[in-house]
């Protein structure tokens, strides 16, 4: 019973604040839209059982993902009022779209039967936590795809470095080279000579 | 009862909203790339339902990998945005066509 009220409220609140993201008028208020779907949809991957997923998607999706979203639109100064000008002339089109789509994939999710080919393979239950059971599939069965996965990491980041990169020509940067073949004897130095005595160069 | 195909229609319904993000802000980059995510997010939403389902914990690991594509995708998109408004002063995508080489 818990668990059907807990489902409804997180399906609901999901789809909700999904529906809020692409209709608020604020980009600012999409994001925070989305911080929100996002905390629901790992409360439904919470009820199926998935503890590391939805952990991983509240710390992936919310602490970083969405706050990087919310760094750029706060930093870009851009005009979101011009950008919504295509917006109601698309709509009616875009709804006949979505519709279309989700019949097609409600029928498509109810004609939908477990074969045996699907449950065939299927790891038996044991009684270890959700995330050791994973650990052991991901650093045995999965280790080639898991490296790959952190080498897609690795060129996302040096990708998203290299693009946004820029040598800017009007800042006075320290010279290094200078500095390191710099000579004591041709070096300012500060001196304090007495009255009368001068200066020997 | 909650059963497996709840779960797959918030998964349809997530989506279909997702694809609506993307037609109806045609102009606007970042709501097309957060509409992006709440498609990933669909995706993988039904790669836990059938994990759970079927008892093979091979859906959650592709949910990990779907997770990661999608993080390097809004890295790399977001970069993109960022150099492109950094050209032009806007971030309108009909403008992208005028764009050379």
């Amino acid at each position: 019973m818990i668990a059907a009220i807990a489902f409804y409220l997180f399906a609901t609140l999901t789809i909700a604040s999904a529906v809020a993201v692409i209709f608020a008028r604020n980009p600012v208020h999409s994001v925070l839209w989305l911080i929100l779907s996002f905390f629901n949809a790992a409360g439904l991957m919470l009820l199926m059982g998935a503890e590391f997923i939805a952990m991983l998607v509240v710390i992936v999706y919310v602490g970083a993902v969405a706050v990087l979203f919310l760094f750029v639109v706060m930093m870009l100064d851009i005009d979101f009022a011009q950008l919504r000008s295509g917006f109601t002339r698309n709509l009616p089109f875009g709804i006949i779209i979505a519709m279309i789509l989700l019949a097609e994939i409600v029928v498509a999710a109810m004609g939908w039967k477990a074969g045996p080919a699907l449950s065939g393979r299927a790891i038996p239950a044991t009684n270890q936590p959700n995330i050791v059971a994973l650990g052991q599939l991901l650093y045995s069965r999965y280790l080639f795809a898991f490296e790959i996965a952190g080498l897609i990491l690795l060129v996302a980041m040096v990708g998203a470095i290299v693009l946004t990169h820029r040598s800017r020509g009007d800042l006075r940067t320290p010279k290094v080279s200078r500095q390191i073949a710099r000579r004591p004897d041709e070096a300012i130095r500060n001196m304090d000579p007495g009255v009368g005595e001068g200066m020997k160069l | 009862m909650i059963g497996l195909t709840h779960y797959l229609t918030v998964a349809a319904i997530l989506f279909t909203v997702g694809v609506l993000g993307i037609f109806l802000n045609r102009r606007n980059v970042i709501l097309m790339l957060m509409a992006i995510e709440l498609i990933l997010l669909a995706v993988n939403i039904n790669l836990v339902a059938f994990s759970a389902y079927l008892g093979d914990l091979t859906g959650q690991v592709l949910a990990m990998f779907v997770l990661t594509v999608a993080a390097a995708e809004a890295a790399i998109g977001l970069a993109i945005l960022v150099i492109f408004f950094r050209r032009r002063g806007s971030i309108a995508v009909d403008d992208v066509n005028r764009m050379r080489g």
